[in-house]
């Protein structure tokens, strides 16, 4: 069966809306690295970086957005079309809220340099999550770009690890903060962080998800994972 | 004669039984009621095979598409359903087409009463070569008798169930022919639905009219189906996709996919569909 469309403008307009969004998570993936190098060695001018490059998430998911509602309006997309074409507008939706995140990574870590209070809390765990949620938004990208529904169902399963790092961390640093109130301002911060991972690992979800919607025209949002696992191995 | 009479009793008995369409509050209660099944239909130009095996049901009160590339079966599979290839020689259909549980195909039906109660627009505009008024009043004639009165208002009553009544009311008696090419296919709509038909097929109806006229019809096949069931063919798949409530993807004489239009144009069964309705069609 032919894989390209009788009009080749239409496959390229297709292709370039993939290709936009690859680049837009290149670039929320590069945010994030960042933005967890800044919180490792607790340096202002990396979260400056950071901080500054957020307006290009934002000006990107926009041109995206345009160019998705341009190609409904002269294409009129259907079946797999449409499923691509709403499962770019919703991923890039969710790539530049991960972006957000980074953001706010950075710029708790700035509070925490800046308001200089010492402290003694563990944070290997929010290390820990973050480099899984970069692999986990790495991957799903990945699937993305090679509509690889295994891959995609394996990422919605590895988000449950974040999710348990961030309960860890939490029920840790309750306890920081009961032995030692003078670090609750602290602790507060660092439990934003934390969450803004733990959200990141969501995003990444959520765009696995969607890898699902494009190439089984399944809808897997808030099912069992053993049902989401089925429809993946669908044929 | 005796035959012509008794499909003709038939036939009555039919319009009786099921020619209301039950509204919409009712539906939701109760099981849907198939207008038309088509079973196993097989239909032959001469030697040719124009379409083979079809078997799907045409349900009650909604819109049911046909989709495919030209020479796919698809106006063919129309014609079947009131007998319009009758007359033609050498054209022939085996199965079986029931009509409210009567088979059609049959021997001895009576082909005008069953045209009037599955009554056919075509591509073009065919309005009869006489006044906008009586295109309407002709076709009444032949099944009924109405008073000069009565005539007026099915006349009002036709041409405002196909949205033409305030464009036409002042110029009656002009020649069907004086209206634009959107207006006569409205025109001819409304002296289908005069004769008051359980089904409405309709043959490419908005091929020849521009977009404005086209939305026209469109907003009339949306009115028209709370009343008669439709069946329409259709080359333009947003077309089938905006109208339809159901849709027939058939490719070579043969029924390749039919299912609920929302599921068949997000999530299509079959790849020939997809590859089809995507336009990746080689």
């Amino acid at each position: 069966m032919p894989d390209k469309h009788l009009s080749s403008q239409f496959d390229a307009d297709l292709n370039s809306l993939s290709s936009r969004l690859l680049e837009m998570g290149g670039l929320v993936e590069s945010q994030i690295s960042t933005a967890m190098r800044a919180f490792t060695q607790m340096d202002i001018d990396t979260c400056n970086i950071v901080i500054e490059n957020e307006k290009l998430v934002n000006d990107l998911e926009i041109e995206i957005d345009l160019a998705c509602t341009e190609l409904i309006a002269r294409r009129q997309p259907i079946a797999r079309d449409l499923r691509l074409v709403m499962a770019v507008s919703k991923a890039i939706t969710n790539l530049e809220r991960a972006g957000d995140e980074a953001e706010r990574v950075a710029k708790r870590t700035k509070r925490l340099i800046e308001s200089g209070s010492p402290h003694n809390i563990n944070v290997a765990e929010i290390r820990l999550s973050g480099q899984m949620a970069i692999n986990l938004l790495r991957r799903s990208l990945d699937s993305f770009a090679r509509l690889d529904t295994i891959a995609a169902a394996e990422v919605v399963a590895e988000d449950r690890q974040i999710d348990e790092e961030f309960r860890g961390f939490v029920r840790k640093l309750i306890t920081y903060m009961a032995e030692d109130p003078h670090i609750i301002s602290t602790g507060l911060d660092m439990l934003t962080i934390a969450k803004a991972i733990e959200r990141i690992g969501d995003h990444a979800k959520n765009i696995a998800e969607f890898v699902i919607y494009v190439s089984k025209g399944s809808d897997v949002r808030h099912i069992p994972h053993e049902d989401l696992v089925r429809e993946a191995n669908k044929p | 004669m005796m035959s012509n009479m008794k499909s003709m009793i038939d036939l009555n008995k039919i319009d009786v039984q099921g020619g209301k369409v039950r509204n919409s509050n009712q539906d939701a209660h109760q099981e849907p009621v198939n207008v038309l099944e088509v079973r196993n239909l097989n239909f032959y130009y001469g030697k040719f095979q124009g379409l083979k095996d079809i078997n799907l049901n045409i349900e009650q009160g909604k819109v049911t598409a046909f989709i495919g590339p030209s020479g796919c079966g698809k106006s063919t599979l129309l014609r079947t359903l009131n007998r319009m290839y009758d007359l033609y020689p050498g054209q022939r259909a085996e199965g079986e087409i029931n009509f409210f549980g009567e088979n059609i195909l049959a021997p001895g039906q009576d082909l005008n009463l069953l045209r009037s109660r599955i009554g056919m627009v075509f591509q073009k505009p065919t309005p009869f070569p006489m006044s906008i008024y009586e295109n309407i009043a002709f076709g009444v004639r032949l099944y009924e008798s109405l008073s000069r009165s009565e005539m007026d208002e099915r006349v009002e009553w036709a041409l405002k169930k196909a949205a033409l009544w305030n464009e036409a009311k002042d110029k009656l008696s002009q020649s069907g022919l004086s209206l634009s090419g959107g207006q006569q296919q409205r025109l001819c709509i409304a002296r289908g639905v005069a004769v008051k038909p359980s089904v409405i097929l309709l043959d490419e109806p908005t091929s020849a009219l521009d977009p404005i006229s086209t939305g026209k019809v469109e907003e009339l096949v949306h009115e028209l189906k709370n009343e008669y069931t439709i069946a329409i063919v259709t080359h333009n798949m947003q077309q089938a996709a905006r109208v339809s409530d159901y849709t027939a993807y058939m490719y070579l004489g043969n029924l390749v996919e039919f299912g609920k239009t929302d599921e068949l144009f997000i999530k299509p069964q079959r790849k020939e569909t997809e590859d089809y309705i995507t336009g990746r069609f080689g």
